[in-house]
């Protein structure tokens, strides 16, 4: 799955971006801006219109804006062992 | 000379606070200029450090790394290695960090203290920081960075001592023993470093309930979020043309009676009527726009003081991104209704080189606030005052349509020059969506009084130069008794040569004698037709009124009309060019943007003038 297809408000993480298919301006300052392959990542509002251009993610602390065309560069993968190991580790103290 | 004063950079992310800080530490002891040879804004202001000692406080351009991706970040790198041509490099650099955001501000901060530079870090905005529930310990993050880290809240002056303190501390420890610099990180490494010392520094988190998503709920809703945009937009263009009457109103009447006070006190001569004429009479016309320029800036300011801005950006890239824009170029063009001056200054931000000089190109076609006065009183000479619909006006009616015309245009020559001249890669849209923030009267009042003082400067200094020498123009040489002083004058002989010109779109030697001097600014053009139709009328409405009576006796429906319609397009405004000229480097776009508007407003008055004249309106 890319990440425009991401549904609103799922976690996940970003497994692999097709760098050739981003400008490379573009490449340099979404990576500067914390997207990599392993960040992860939330969407959390489409835009307006028919085509749901552009959308905003949230990474770490960060609400970022970007087209659907970088995210369709973007694969995507869900996050799920880390956290659900976490949890019961910590309920077991 | 003594010895140089210290020079201190703030650097860091955009949305770190900067500018905020830089306001708190130097107050309103700043200077804004240019870089030379480049197009960005420097920002410069005293502080003092402890004991009273001046220093240089230098505000750079927000940047994600020193690999610059636009021209803003290419200034920031070159002033923090110390190649900017009239910058001294800083003696110490202060690393501003968003609290609330460590894990991605501490990316840049990594490069910067690699530099192996006297550095501090403000760890600003913690207020917000512990808004969000985050409790953070800036020792472990001292630690964990190797630089002093100093919490501050640069809007409620919280922490300002203590930065001055860690700078000079910082300062004199270059000459005991320079750190080395240390090894060269990756960027991935770079971030996985942040990310852990961004945790180390976290003592508790609570969950994500943060104020700011609830709010970019509404305001990025796919659908309430444009009707509340427009809803704004509609509230900012009704408060910059009602709110600012009076005001206008009343720097109209004190011109008018400054100008009567000199008449009184004078004896009637040439310098007198220099005077009150050309000095009083040019330079007022221009300042009566203070009012409307200052609250299209209140809110343009206040827009992007709390974080607004960029969500505008956000709903309105799609429309953009139709005619080869991206959300970006939104904002300039936004203010480019006040003035395009300041407008095609704010295109700095914008990234992609071709997006910026597109952006540029057209900006000059959104309706600015000195088309105002001639639209204003062609409409009032011309079109009658009679309800269209209940509460509507066809006057009212048609200034709206010459908006309209105007954002048309603009998106119709930014959609030719996206696939001719400015041809490339379909622009991107990427864009940090800040934190809201409620903005402090401090920083927006410095704001605007420094777009005052930018605008009142013009004034003062271009305008004033201009009128002065259409007046000279108009009044030399002089007539013999009884003839026309117009016509005798240099700038008679220059308009008559210019009406044959114009002669095939309707217009008259009358209209060559106000379009010159109105070069200068738009404006103008009003000024001037009521000098060249001698009114002697000194009272500022009888005035207005005795000018449509001429123009209502001297031009046909099909001129006016045609004259407006010149308007929407034409390129008249020195500062525009001369701005377009700095922010383009070079002669070459200035003249573009000159010959393509002057084109379509040729071409766009004659086509009104041939339809109008058509419909027996001639």
């Amino acid at each position: 799955m890319t990440l425009d297809q991401l549904p609103i408000g799922v976690p996940a993480r970003i497994a692999r971006i097709d760098w050739a298919q981003l400008v490379p301006e573009e490449a340099q300052r979404l990576r500067a801006m914390g997207i990599d392959e392993g960040a992860e990542v939330k969407l959390s509002y489409r835009g307006v219109f028919m085509t749901r251009d552009p959308i905003a993610l949230e990474i770490g602390r960060m609400t970022l804006a970007l087209r659907r065309a970088h995210a369709r560069a973007m694969e995507v993968e869900p996050v799920i062992n880390e956290i659900s190991a976490e949890i019961p580790a910590e309920a077991a103290e | 000379m003594t010895k140089q004063a210290c020079v201190v950079a703030l650097v860091g992310n955009p949305n770190a606070g900067k500018s905020a800080l830089f306001n708190a530490l130097t107050g309103a002891r700043q200077k804004i200029a240019n870089y030379p040879g480049v197009t960005v804004e420097r920002k410069a202001g005293r502080m003092a450090l402890p004991g009273g000692e001046p220093a240089e406080l230098v505000d750079l351009p927000g940047a994600y790394g020193l690999d610059a991706t636009s021209p803003d970040e290419e200034v920031t790198r070159a002033v923090i290695m110390g190649e900017m041509v009239g910058q001294a490099r800083p003696d110490v650099l202060v690393i501003v960090l968003d609290a609330a955001n460590l894990a991605q501000h501490l990316v840049f901060a990594q490069e910067m203290i690699a530099l192996g530079r006297p550095a501090v870090a403000a760890l600003n905005m913690i207020d917000l920081a512990e808004r969000d529930g985050l409790v953070l310990d800036p020792a472990a993050l001292q630690a964990a960075l190797g630089v002093p880290v100093i919490p501050t809240v640069a809007v409620r002056r919280r922490g300002l001592d203590d930065l001055a303190a860690a700078i000079s501390e910082a300062r004199d420890r270059v000459s005991a023993a320079a750190p080395a610099p240390r090894p060269h990180l990756t960027l991935p490494e770079r971030r996985m470093l942040a990310r852990e010392m961004a945790h180390g520094a976290i003592l508790s988190e609570s969950s994500q309930h943060r104020i700011h998503s609830r709010i970019d709920h509404v305001l990025l809703h796919p659908w309430a979020g444009p009707v509340i945009l427009f809803g704004l937009l509609f509230v900012v263009f009704q408060a910059v043309f009602s709110w600012a009457t009076p005001f206008a109103d009343a720097l109209k009447a004190g011109f008018q009676a400054l100008g009567d006070l000199v008449r009184t006190v004078l004896p009637p001569s040439l310098p007198r009527d220099f005077l009150t004429d050309g000095v009083i009479a040019g330079v007022g016309a221009v300042l009566v726009f203070l009012p409307q320029i200052l609250i299209l800036f209140f809110f343009i300011l206040s827009m992007e003081a709390t974080g607004y801005m960029a969500r505008a950006a956000f709903l309105m890239d799609r429309l953009m991104a139709g005619v080869g824009l991206s959300g970006r170029s939104f904002i300039p063009l936004l203010s480019s209704f006040a003035c395009a001056v300041p407008g095609i200054m704010s295109t700095r931000s914008i990234t992609d080189p071709k997006d910026r000089l597109t952006t540029i190109l057209v900006a000059p076609l959104m309706t600015c606030s000195a088309r105002l006065p001639v639209y204003a009183v062609i409409i009032a000479a011309f079109i009658p005052s009679q309800q269209v619909l209940p509460g509507i006006g066809l006057q009212g009616l048609v200034l709206f349509g010459l908006y309209v015309v105007g954002v048309f245009g603009a998106m119709a020559v930014a959609l030719v020059l996206r696939r001719s001249v400015t041809k490339g890669a379909t622009s991107g849209f990427i864009m940090e969506l800040p934190k809201y923030q409620l903005p402090t009267v401090r920083d927006l009042a410095l704001g605007l009084f420094q777009r005052a003082w930018v605008f009142t400067r013009r004034a003062g200094t271009m305008i004033l130069t201009v009128t002065i020498v259409l007046w000279l123009l108009l009044n030399f040489p002089r007539a013999e008794p009884g003839a026309d002083q117009v016509d005798a004058s240099v700038a008679g002989h220059i308009a008559n040569g210019l009406a044959v010109v114009i002669a095939p779109i309707g217009f008259n030697r009358d209209i060559a004698l106000a379009l010159i001097p109105a070069m200068a600014a738009r404006e103008v053009a009003v000024s001037a037709l009521a000098t060249t139709y001698a009114v002697g009328e000194t009272d500022p409405d009888a005035q207005g009124r005795a000018l449509g009576v001429s123009l209502k006796s001297n031009w046909s429906l099909a001129t006016a009309l045609a004259f407006l319609a010149w308007f929407v397009f034409a390129p008249q405004c020195m500062s525009t060019i001369a701005v377009t000229r700095r922010e383009t480097n070079g002669w070459k776009w200035p003249i573009f943007m000159l010959s393509y508007m002057f084109g379509l407003a040729y071409l766009f008055a004659g086509l009104t003038y041939w339809t109008a004249a058509a419909f027996g309106l001639g």
